[in-house]
């Protein structure tokens, strides 16, 4: 079953979605909340998508429409060639899903039975146990896999569950938050893991996101959403430009030194022990190179760094920027 | 290497469509047996519910010798059937109507994203084998019930008798599942599915005729509860049956298990297209 490269696996026209919300009370009221509204999307076979958006933006509707378990209140989609709704089953299959707020595991069964009933749910066959392996493997597995799921960490458990969704080599990879709750090693971890999943196996992702990390490590190109409606559709760097977010240079400087203010197209954000430590805000309009040039101009620097702006941030300004428009 | 042989493959795809199923309740009974003190200390307490319902009938009988035209032993066949078909569709089936739970933690969204239907899902992932207590006291009395009773044993009472408890388990599940479906609209309607399934398994340990004409012809052919064990009872002891339920009717019950499955059915299907905002 080849199919070419370019083939289509998420496909959505003016998808829609509204929900009525009836609030209690002696004066019972209904109120219709679109949460999704008019969406396009186009994801191709081999694609990583960021799905960005605020709580309560339309995301998880989406990835319940696309995976059949809503259905949309108008418009079409398909998902790797399937109707969600009309092909649940089939489409099953073909998609992984992990929603890392809500277990998709058994919590009283130890990990390794619950991969033996999976496969059997997905009727894997045999040749599932050198799939299982890889995975074991590449998610270090192993120190728990005879663990019940509700004794896990939560690290342990986002592992178990993305294994859990992958055991059927899906063709499409849907991840709902994945990272959030991790701490930093774990997340960089998991990263490092779908990283070499998608290079190896050529998956599909979709992932929805608060981290800016997440989407510069894993994904291609970001779509943000903003109350159910198409924000911005394109690369991070394109967004960043877009919204002017500030990204932030920090220099350590060798010698106590006055605050850098006054340095052309930045902004000085605050020092720290004596001045030995500064940070400096600058728009995309500002090289990192000329502001550098500026500071060394009146300190000799020891170290640096710089940091991107935060994925709320930008989002936030997006969503000012549009309420300009 | 590695490849099945073809007859092995053709064992398979027989057992292809239990497969997924034996996995989901092998796991459930093996976690619920993982926990040997705590599962013999639940199924003492599922004996014990059992008990105490038949002691309810018992205490009625120490001040009256007969009870809507049955007499105690007749009551005790009743209450074996009765219990029997509803501790094994409280066994099979009894949890699928926590459907406000499933919702709350996502489970049924989980049972969505797998390649089978999702009440065959909901069905085989919390089967509760501790109910077996009540079952095994139910089928104790059912025992004592068929000596003490004047029954002769043809083809057709013997048919009635393995009949009977299949049956009555097939029609309670369905009422299971009628809760289940209606609980999608109910979100806080358990109290109301509880009513429809436990209540009417109350009400099916009593002979209808002591109620008023109209609850008879609820419990007899709108929550066909009758047809699980008064009505069986009449048959096969040769009773008369109260105006507008004859005791021909006991005949019947597989009859009402597959009317009360047509109506779960739409009602599950229901349920779930309205979750689903499939249009209802």
């Amino acid at each position: 079953m080849s199919a070419p490269l370019t083939e289509q696996i998420v496909h959505a026209r003016g998808l829609t979605r509204d929900f009525v919300v009836r609030s209690g009370g002696l004066r019972r009221t209904k109120r219709v909340v679109h949460a999704v509204v008019d969406l396009d999307m186009d994801i191709a076979s081999g694609e990583a998508v960021g799905y960005i958006g605020a709580n309560g933006a339309g995301k998880s509707t989406t990835i319940k429409m696309l995976t059949g378990i809503l259905s949309p209140t108008s418009g079409e989609v398909t998902t790797c060639g399937m109707h969600p709704q009309r092909e649940r089953r089939a489409l099953a299959r073909e998609i992984g899903v992990v929603f890392g707020q809500r277990s998709q595991l058994w919590w009283d069964l130890p990990l390794r039975e619950s991969y033996r009933v999976l496969a059997a749910i997905h009727q894997l066959g045999t040749d599932h146990r050198h799939r299982l392996e890889e995975l074991i493997e590449a998610l270090d597995l192993s120190s728990f896999l005879d663990t019940a799921v509700r004794q896990l960490s939560l690290g342990q458990r986002i592992r178990g569950e993305i294994a859990a969704a992958l055991l059927h080599s899906p063709r499409l990879l849907i991840l709902d938050e994945p990272t959030i709750g991790l701490d930093v090693l774990s997340k960089e971890r998991l990263r490092g893991f779908l990283v070499a999943e998608r290079r190896q196996h050529g998956t599909t992702l979709l992932l929805t996101t608060h981290d800016m990390d997440d989407v510069q490590r894993l994904t291609d190109r970001i779509v943000v959403v903003d109350h159910g409606r198409v924000a911005y559709s394109g690369d991070l760097p394109g967004l960043v430009q877009r919204v002017g977010a500030d990204r932030v240079i920090v220099v350590d400087l060798e010698e106590p030194t006055p605050p850098l203010a006054g340095i052309a197209g930045t902004r000085l954000l605050g020092t720290e022990a004596d001045g030995l430590r500064q940070r400096l805000a600058f728009g995309t309009s500002t090289s990192a190179a000329s502001v550098l040039t500026a500071v060394s101009a009146r300190a000799s620097i020891r170290d640096l760094t710089i940091e991107e702006p935060d994925i709320e941030d930008v989002v936030r300004r997006l969503y000012a920027s549009q309420q300009l428009d | 290497m590695g490849e099945p042989t073809t007859a092995a493959r053709s064992a398979v795809g027989r057992l292809a469509w239990w497969g997924p199923y034996g996995a989901l309740v092998g796991s459930r009974l093996r976690a619920q047996l993982a926990y040997r003190r705590s599962f013999v200390l639940d199924m003492l307490g599922s004996v014990g519910v059992g008990l105490i319902e038949f002691a309810e009938i018992y205490v009625i009988f120490s001040s009256v010798s007969a009870l809507g035209g049955l007499d105690f032993a007749a009551m005790v066949l009743m209450f074996g059937f009765a219990n029997v078909a509803f501790s094994l569709a409280d066994l099979l089936v009894g949890h699928v109507d926590r459907i406000p739970f499933y919702l709350r933690t996502g489970t049924l969204d989980a049972f969505l994203l797998r390649p089978l239907p999702v009440l065959a899902q909901l069905v085989t992932s919390d089967v509760q084998l501790r109910r077996i207590g009540r079952t095994l006291l139910a089928l104790v009395l059912l025992v004592i019930a068929l000596v003490v009773n004047p029954i002769t044993l043809t083809p057709g009472t013997v048919a009635l008798l393995v009949l009977t408890p299949i049956a009555g388990t097939a029609i309670f599940s369905g009422l299971f599942v009628c809760a289940a479906g209606l609980q999608f609209w109910l979100i806080e309607g358990s109290e109301m599915a509880n009513a429809f399934t436990y209540g009417s398994s109350y009400a099916a340990q009593f002979p209808t005729s002591i109620f008023t004409l109209p609850m008879r012809l609820l419990f007899t052919f709108v929550v066909p509860a009758a047809f699980t064990a008064y009505l069986p009872t009449l048959a096969l002891l040769g009773l008369d049956g109260p105006a507008g339920t004859p005791a021909w009717l006991g005949w019947l019950t597989p009859v009402a298990a597959i009317g009360i499955w047509a109506v779960a059915m739409l009602a599950w299907r229901g349920g779930l297209r309205h979750y689903t905002g499939a249009g209802s």
